[in-house]
């Protein structure tokens, strides 16, 4: 399997976070079906590997036909203190591989269960490009429902297994982006909250109360 | 015979001891040959007058060698590049013969010698360049592009140049028997050489005249298109691998043979006949059986240049000499720089431009040598030019390394990015196009793969050729063929041929020539796949498994599967054997009595066991495998959940 991955070339490299000695340790688990296409995704996706101390997984790119490997999936996550689901949002949820991977990797007594401590203490957040206008996820708007809300199953599996929750990091109206000249700065912030995070100058208390991780940066970011 | 056997020893002992050196020393293999050339002509004097004659043979390789440039070059791309040729061509010629004919003339010489001289520096040496530009990889540049306008210009203005030579005659000249070089008058121009009497067309009236070029030169393109293809899928269909080159031969010089005929380049004439043949499945087989030919006289050419110089006039005009060879130098270094600029090559590619075509050429000495027998140019003032042609060549591969070691340096990161763009295109070379090549080819070209397809079934390509595909004839474990189709540029190599020993040899040709290019194959079985892994394959499937696991799926399901548990089944499957493959490599060994490897038999029998247990057992790895993330948690497991309260982190 491995020299087919190899081939194929599709693997996002992958900085070794283990060799540097941050205070946190990264994983980022990329899900995008057609990256070819992305206008959004990819370059936050590019960004986090150019990072140093962050481990980027092109889901799609690592398991083609779905076929996930549950072991190296938790080795990957026993070795992080810091697990990133960096998605577009479709209907209100994650691609169909990042649901499987929950499936497969999170099992019963690994992660949940009265043995299951492995992810005790971690953080967790979703990095998500939705389509829709920030206007749009509120009750009056047509999604009805905060963008918090619509991730309340993701927001339960990280309380289920022990996680620090943190508010999604988001970008509204991706399609539109590009043009009207957003993403620098959308890459900025992801870049600054990933080396915060990493270097432990992130309050984590005042963002966990966040409508968005990227509400109010200035505000739960210190000084290194 | 003893005489030519001893000639022939001393031209390529020189060649085989000078060239490598030069090579190695990174002055690229034409100063290599003219030194080697100088070593036994003047310097040690073991061949001697023979190499003029030895010259104009020689000359034919460039003939060949614009054959091989046709080839590389679809008609379209010959059109795309019309306004360089006449442009850039156009200007260069023009403007130099009138420069080099205005110094001539301040020089004191009286201005029809001067126009001779002109046209004779305005040429450069199409040989030394393109072969250096191989060489060195730089044809694909814009450099290196405009470079071959030129000199494709030069070479086709070679033809009226000989036309207008006559007319310069000098009366006082005339009849003072300089005529004893009548044969000097190289095949390589295809000038009118009246005393032999091989003209078809002396005698005709002009409209006649250009009647017969017109017949020819449609002759060429036409019979190049309808009238060879069947004939080479007639000689391929015989299988002799030697009566195809020798076919192949036998075109070029056919064609050569006509145009001289008909006072035409010959050079033009092949040139010509290599465009026609550049779309044509034989392209590749072609230039594999024409380029030795090709290198060999071409360097033979350059030992003769390097041969026939006479350092007795050099050092009593030493300084002469010089000062013309680095004065017209100059001046054509000068009005190439200017072409440059005006047509804007880019920082670099200017340079290159400048510096490769700043010589004076091969067809300089047969312009000279026609100008004597037509009794423009004195002879002593020839001995002096041809001078200053041949170190004016000899000075090229120098302008090249400094090219290389200056300029290239100075050009910087910019370029790097572009010649990545270029990288991921990247082609991929696929031997074999049988019923298991097509599909891979079928599958590549709908990605916007661009391939080459080698087959040796000349009915095969035949076929594909009318349904599409593009493919070409060869046999593509000859190497020189594999060269052809470009395998050095090449990204992926996959071999998908049917015969299983030379796949292995192959493989193993393929990784120690050219190991940046990876390679995947077709095995036959797992004896096959460990050959080729053994010989250093970087993929390899074998033909049958995937079709055997999808028939044997389809199997299960027929027998009231669940679909999903069978999928789940034939990756468990899958996994478990090709685990299974990796263990027992190890143990294997090329003996290919497998019953005498008694440890690989244990180890097959254990994987056999485990592989049913695998299948059958509900628990263990077919657990893992097929169950692993969709088993439910254990019952009562929401007790736990409630005893706990990890919200409260």
């Amino acid at each position: 399997m491995k020299s087919r991955n190899d081939l194929l070339n599709t693997e996002m490299p992958e900085s070794p976070a283990s060799r540097a000695t941050f205070h946190r340790k990264i994983l980022i688990l990329f899900a995008h079906p057609s990256v070819e296409r992305s206008e959004a995704g990819q370059p936050l996706a590019q960004a986090a590997a150019r990072t140093e101390g962050i481990t980027l997984v092109d889901l799609y790119a690592e398991y083609p036909t779905f076929i996930i490997d549950v072991d190296r999936e938790q080795d990957r996550l026993l070795a992080h203190d810091v697990v990133v689901f960096l998605h577009p949002l479709y209907w209100y949820s994650t691609p169909a591989i990042l649901k499987e991977w929950q499936d497969l990797v999170l099992e019963h007594d690994f992660a949940y269960g009265s043995k299951g401590t492995a992810l005790h203490g971690k953080i967790f957040f979703s990095a998500i490009t939705a389509g829709g206008t920030e206007t749009a996820y509120c009750d009056k708007g047509y999604n009805h429902f905060s963008i918090r809300q619509l991730l309340h199953p993701l927001e339960q599996m990280a309380m289920l297994c022990g996680m620090v929750y943190l508010p999604p990091f988001a970008l509204f109206g991706a399609r539109t982006a590009l043009e009207e000249g957003r993403i620098d700065a959308h890459v900025a912030d992801w870049v600054q909250v990933l080396r915060a995070l990493r270097d432990n100058r992130l309050d984590i208390e005042a963002a966990r109360e966040l409508p968005k991780l990227n509400f109010k940066l200035n505000s739960i970011l210190r000084e290194g | 015979m003893e005489g030519f056997l001893f000639q022939a020893f001393v031209y390529l002992c020189a060649a085989v001891i000078a060239v490598p050196i030069a090579k190695r020393l990174g002055l690229g293999s034409v100063l290599g040959y003219l030194i080697a050339g100088i070593l036994i002509g003047p310097v040690i004097g073991l061949v001697g007058s023979e190499t003029r004659e030895l010259q104009h043979f020689a000359e034919f390789g460039v003939v060949m060698m614009l054959f091989l440039v046709g080839l590389e070059l679809e008609p379209r791309m010959l059109w795309e590049m019309r306004a360089r040729l006449l442009g850039l061509g156009g200007l260069q010629v023009g403007i130099t013969t009138t420069l080099i004919g205005i110094a001539a003339s301040l020089l004191g010489v009286q201005w029809s010698i001067a126009l001779a001289i002109g046209l004779i520096f305005s040429l450069s040496s199409t040989a030394i360049v393109l072969q250096t530009l191989n060489e060195k990889g730089l044809t694909k540049t814009e450099g290196g592009r405009a470079s071959f306008s030129v000199l494709l210009f030069q070479d086709i203005a070679v033809i009226p140049m000989l036309a207008l030579i006559p007319l310069l005659a000098l009366p006082e000249l005339a009849g003072s028997g300089l005529v004893e070089s009548a044969h000097d008058a190289a095949a390589l121009g295809g000038e009118p050489n009246a005393q032999h009497g091989t003209s078809l067309v002396e005698g005709l009236p002009g409209w006649g005249y250009a009647l017969v070029v017109l017949g020819a030169v449609a002759f060429v393109v036409l019979g190049g298109h309808f009238l060879c293809r069947p004939m080479f899928r007639y000689i391929a269909g015989s299988r002799l691998r030697e009566i195809f080159t020798a076919s192949a031969l036998l075109l070029v010089i056919g064609i050569a043979l006509l145009m001289t005929l008909v006072d035409l380049s010959p050079a033009l004439g092949t040139f010509l006949a290599g465009v026609v043949l550049a779309n044509s499945e034989f392209r590749h087989e072609l230039e594999s059986d024409i380029e030795p030919f090709k290198g060999l006289l071409l360097g033979l050419f350059f030992i003769t240049v390097g041969a026939g110089i006479d350092f007795g006039v050099l050092f009593a005009d030493f300084g002469k000499v010089l000062g013309l060879t680095l004065g017209v130098m100059a001046l054509k270094g000068i009005v190439l720089f200017a072409l440059a600029r005006l047509f804007r090559l880019a920082p670099g590619d200017d340079w290159l431009f400048t510096l490769g075509l700043a010589q004076a050429g091969e067809f300089g000495f047969v312009l000279l040598s026609f100008s004597i027998q037509n009794s423009v140019v004195p002879p002593d003032l020839s001995k002096i030019l041809a001078l200053v042609v041949a170190l004016s060549m000899m000075l090229t591969p120098a302008f090249f390394i400094i090219y290389e070691k200056l300029i290239l340096p100075r050009r910087g990161g910019g370029d790097e990015k572009q010649a990545d763009a270029i990288d991921e295109k990247g082609t991929v070379v696929i031997a074999g196009i049988g019923r298991y090549g097509q599909i891979v080819n079928r599958l590549l070209v709908a990605s916007d793969v661009s391939t080459v397809v080698l087959d040796h079934e000349a009915a095969m390509i035949e076929t594909l050729r009318k349904i599409g595909i593009k493919s070409y004839f060869g046999d593509a474990t000859r190497p020189d063929l594999l060269h052809a189709a470009g395998i050095e540029s090449a990204k992926l190599f996959v071999i998908a041929i049917d015969d299983r020993e030379r796949a292995v040899q192959l493989v193993e040709h393929v990784r120690r020539h050219y190991p940046q290019v990876k390679i995947l194959a077709r095995a036959f079985d797992v004896n096959h796949l460990y050959l080729l892994k053994q010989a250093g394959v970087d993929f390899a499937v074998r033909e049958t498994f995937d079709a055997a696991l999808g028939l044997g799926a389809e199997a299960l399901k027929a027998l009231g599967h669940h679909p999903f548990r069978v999928e789940k089944m034939t990756q468990a499957f899958r996994l478990h054997d090709e685990e299974g493959l990796e263990q027992m490599y190890e143990l294997w060994d090329e003996n290919p009595d497998f019953s005498r490897n008694r440890a690989l038999l244990a180890r097959a029998r254990e994987h056999g066991a485990s592989l049913k247990e695998a299948m059958t057992s509900d628990r263990l790895q077919l657990h893992d495998r097929t169950e692993r993330g969709w088993t439910p948690p254990p019952k009562g497991y929401n007790n736990e959940l409630r005893e706990e309260d990890p919200a409260g982190l």
